[in-house]
């Protein structure tokens, strides 16, 4: 569906209100090519083709959503769109006043759209295969168009359009030894990834000699950006979001009342101004360019969406109270001297599932994955076999925190649980002297 | 056997009832392929919560699409869409051939082993009290009575209670003739309390939140959504009140409550056929189990019986026939301790030659079938819960699962509970809070040293497995009773 469309269906659904009502159009699309691959072969090929619109109805103090799936035919969308403005509309006087509702009612236009030239699925598919001949491949390439839209009857218009690919892919040496990559964005070069492809092959390289195994215990580690994105996405559940302060569920609990602090080079940030998700809130809001969330160490602002305002009587600053276009702070340590001052213990490439082990003491617990080796000397001496770990936050990000990369990588989520996702980091490395290995 | 297109089925639901024409005239324009399908998914949700004696905004939910799979020649794709007009549907086959096409020059496999299903079958679930009984204002009302009950006072920092429905009306039919109507319906309901005291927060749920199946509004009745509020928020109080979990070996007693945990991570995926095939190395991952180890791989001790059994009255995922259109049946998959069979879908079975079972699944209709657990059920053995507890010198029971780790060939795991009891000499002593535990699949299983009986055995299921790429989110069943386990590690919480 078009903006053009989705304007002109918000408008006529708008015609529709009644009285006082307020009505709030949300879209989201997308137009998917989806291809896994396993042993550098295709395992399953399709194309998703999707629109779902979301409304919320207003009048005074109540409100009520819905949403649904649309078919791209105007005239059975308005169809659709209307049966459930009706069905909301049956509703409202049936639910009690809302105390927490909250919208924008300033008009707030926005529009960005992200074109890329895409390749086709057998394009890429086709290089994909070429590039990794010889190579145990497993992995998928996630390609199309995404649009978000939000419309008011008070007369708010937000588009946001990309066509971008996300290319997620692993490369097995035998059943345990393995390296991961992503490639994605919006500019496709198969020179970039030919290059990926060639470092794999010497990462795999390495991975042939003879596995490392280590006892638990507390070993000196650095995190690759990847691995630090999985300690990021346990701090996003939970860490920021407003209400999750208020009711002294964070696990940044301490953190917040000063009670500890984290290294003072740490700065973690939500970086609304990125520009890969929408720039305004569902409700109509303006999110600011940037919410410091961790500045020096010390707990900064919290996520706030627009309930949690109305609850806590604070500023919406985000669509949601969990980061989408997460940025850390880079450090000083140049990549290029990360194994030399690493010098023995572990080089991380993937944390995998982690999970918390003690909110409370911002303890997590989780498992080393892809590319991951023993290091000695500052050199990759042996891959190592999967360990788990379990330690808290306040001491990685801590005391022991040696230092940041000075570069940065942009991870582009794979995620596609609701679509594809738009969500982002922007990471460094990190070097910690002392990581608790349990098993 | 061969339907009659256009037969009218017994007990059709509305929106089945909506979905045969669509597939009708889908059949009619004879997509030309060597064999085709159509799933057609209508769903209906709707979502109710009260916190802190506020209701929260109330969600309707409408879905409906359709995915297109089609084998031609060697290759097989797929094209879904929330178009169902005629030229939607064509356009999604179109885009569905190009997908084969793909398949069919750097495929995996010959997509000519594909399955193909002539099977008819329906499926409703059993429902005794519908959703639609109750109005709006009644379900309210009982919300935030229960949340109102669950104030005992200022300890208590956040409480919540809800109440949620859903209905799934799926139609396959294929070009050798299946149709498979099959009507899910389900109602979750659910209480969490949050206790805070000096910089300790322990959250405790209750109400039905873990006992997840398949009917109507008599779901809210079987999990006491607001008989349950006053022990649910007590126990969150307690919890923050309680020392830590000691650290240590000990013998460890898990309730259903966290049986189901146990059983889905380190029995349910590592059984999954594809993590086995290593499609799924990339994300959710593979398995320590290999094709070598059925029929003679000692899983477990000699208690331990593990079945798919989709034939469950109300467990979460029962059906009649997965979304490859393959009738459902229980099987076991460990029988006395040895693995016999996979989780495995009729296209898995054929890739890897090996016996598997009905579990073809996809999360709705714009997600492609893969193998996924269904209703996996550790069978009940005699002993009831006070003779478990009272063979125990030295060990901790735990209750319900808070937090779930483990490694991506699904061996070593750590997993938390909301709640740990203490047992001494054979007795249940005093609560201990953040209670965890961690081991190895291969080993922990032949520790089991003690299995509930039939009456200890409770249906519960998990409602967010996630897995494949593209990620889809799926319910799955599982039941069980309280079991004993030997000499396992276990801690609390803290720095």
């Amino acid at each position: 569906m078009s903006r053009d469309a989705f304007f002109a269906l918000a408008e006529q659904l708008f015609t529709r209100l009644r009285g006082d009502e307020i009505l709030f159009a949300g879209l989201g699309v997308e137009d998917s090519d989806f291809v896994r691959l396993n042993q550098n072969r295709v395992r399953q090929a399709g194309n998703v083709h999707a629109a779902s619109l979301g409304l919320t109805l207003i009048d005074g103090a109540r409100q009520v959503e819905g949403d649904c799936q649309l078919s791209g035919n105007a005239e059975a969308d308005l169809a659709l769109a209307a049966a459930l403005l009706e069905r909301l509309r049956e509703r409202l006087p049936l639910v009690p006043d809302d105390p927490y509702l909250h919208f924008s009612s300033e008009p707030l236009e926005s529009s960005r759209e992200l074109s890329a030239d895409l390749p086709d699925a057998f394009e890429a598919i086709g290089t994909l295969v070429d590039l990794a001949d010889g190579l145990d491949l497993v992995g998928i390439w996630a390609a199309g168009s995404i649009a978000e839209g939000i419309a008011s009857s008070l007369g708010h218009r937000g588009w946001h359009a990309s066509e971008s690919f996300n290319l997620d892919w692993s490369c097995f040496l035998d059943r345990d030894n393995a390296v991961k990559d992503g490639y994605s964005g919006f500019d496709w070069q198969p020179e970039a990834l030919a290059l990926r492809i060639r470092h794999q092959r010497e990462r795999l390289a390495a991975m042939a000699r003879p596995q490392r195994r280590i006892e638990p215990g507390t070993y000196r580690a650095f995190l690759a950006p990847a691995a630090v994105q999985e300690l990021m996405d346990m701090l996003a559940w939970g860490g920021f979001g407003l209400r999750d302060h208020r009711t002294r569920q964070t696990p940044l609990l301490a953190l917040a009342q000063g009670e500890a602090r984290l290294h003072p080079a740490l700065g973690i940030s939500e970086h609304h101004g990125r520009g890969l998700v929408p720039a305004v809130t569902p409700e109509g809001f303006a999110k600011p360019e940037r919410v410091a969330l961790i500045e020096a160490g010390r707990f900064g602002e919290c996520l706030v969406d627009a309930r949690s305002a109305r609850e806590y009587d604070a500023r919406v600053n985000a669509a949601a109270e969990y980061p989408a276009s997460l940025e850390v702070e880079a450090g000083d340590l140049p990549a290029d001297e990360v194994m030399a001052r690493l010098g023995s213990g572990l080089y991380i490439g993937n944390l995998w599932y982690c999970n918390w082990s003690d909110r409370n003491a911002c303890r997590i617990t989780g498992m080393t994955r892809f590319g991951t080796f023993w290091v000695e000397g500052g050199e990759l001496a042996a891959p190592l076999a999967v360990m788990r770990f379990d330690d808290s936050l306040y001491r990685l990000l801590g005391e022991r925190l040696v230092g940041l990369t000075r570069e940065r990588e942009l991870l582009l989520s794979p995620e596609t649980y609701d679509g594809r996702s738009t969500d982002s980091a922007l990471l460094p490395g990190a070097l910690v002297d002392g990581l608790e290995l349990t098993l | 056997m061969t339907c009659t297109r256009g037969r009218t089925i017994r007990s059709m639901t509305n929106a089945l009832n909506d979905l045969r024409p669509i597939a009708a005239a889908f059949a009619a324009a004879a997509p030309s392929a060597d064999y085709w399908s159509l799933r057609l998914v209508d769903e209906s949700r709707e979502g109710l919560a009260v916190r802190d004696d506020v209701a929260e905004p109330s969600v309707l939910g409408l879905s409906r699409g359709a995915m297109v799979t089609v084998v031609a020649g060697a290759g097989i794709g797929y094209g879904a869409t929330s178009d169902l007009s005629a030229a939607g549907l064509r356009a999604a086959l179109d885009r569905a051939l190009g997908c084969a096409e793909l398949h069919g020059r750097l495929g995996l496999f010959d997509a000519r082993q594909t399955p193909r299903s002539a099977l008819c079958a329906e499926y409703r679930s059993p429902v005794a009290e519908p959703w639609e009984s109750w109005t709006l204002p009644d379900k309210l009302a009982i919300l935030f009575d229960a949340c109102k009950r669950l104030d005992l006072g200022e300890r208590i920092v956040e409480r919540a209670a809800w109440l949620g429905h859903q209905r799934v009306a799926q139609l396959l039919v294929t070009s050798d003739g299946a149709e498979i109507a099959q009507s899910f319906e389900y109602v979750h309901c659910g209480l969490s309390a949050t206790a805070h005291v000096d910089g300790q927060t322990q959250t405790r749920r209750g109400g039905g939140a873990d006992q997840a199946q398949q009917g109507g509004l008599e779901r809210v009745a079987a999990g006491a959504l607001v008989d349950d509020a006053e022990r649910v928020a007590g126990e969150a109080i307690a919890l923050v009140e309680a020392p830590e979990c000691p650290t240590g070996r000990r013998d460890l007693l898990l309730l259903p409550s966290q049986m189901t945990l146990q059983i889905h991570e380190s029995i349910g995926h590592p059984l999954e056929l594809d993590r086995i095939l290593g499609d799924e190395r990339n994300y959710a991952g593979q398995s320590f189990v290999t094709p070598d180890m059925f029929g003679t791989y000692r899983y477990g001790s000699s208690l331990l019986n593990v079945t798919f059994d989709p034939g469950v009255a109300g467990e979460l995922v029962s059906y009649a026939a997965d979304d490859d259109g393959t009738p459902a049946k229980r099987v076991h998959l460990i029988r006395d301790g040895i693995l016999e069979r996979p989780l495995g879908g009729a296209l898995s079975q054929r890739r890897a030659r090996l016996t598997g079972t009905a579990n073809a699944r996809a999360s709705s209709w714009d997600r492609p079938p893969i193998d996924r657990m269904a209703n996996i059920n550790l069978e009940p053995n005699e002993e009831g819960l006070a003779e478990l507890i009272a063979r125990v010198e030295r060990g901790v029971l735990m209750d319900t699962n808070r937090s779930w780790s483990i490694d991506d060939s699904r061996n070593k795991f750590q997993f938390g509970c909301e709640l740990g009891r203490l047992i001494e000499d054979g007795e249940l002593k005093g609560l201990v809070r953040n209670p965890g535990y961690r081991g190895i699949s291969a080993a922990f299983w032949r520790s089991l040293d003690g299995v509930g009986g039939r009456d200890t055995l409770e249906v519960r299921g998990v409602r967010n497995c996630g897995k494949g790429e593209p990620n889809q989110s799926v319910y799955v069943g599982h039941a069980s009773p309280p079991c004993l386990f030997r000499d396992i590690e276990v801690f609390g919480g803290g720095l």
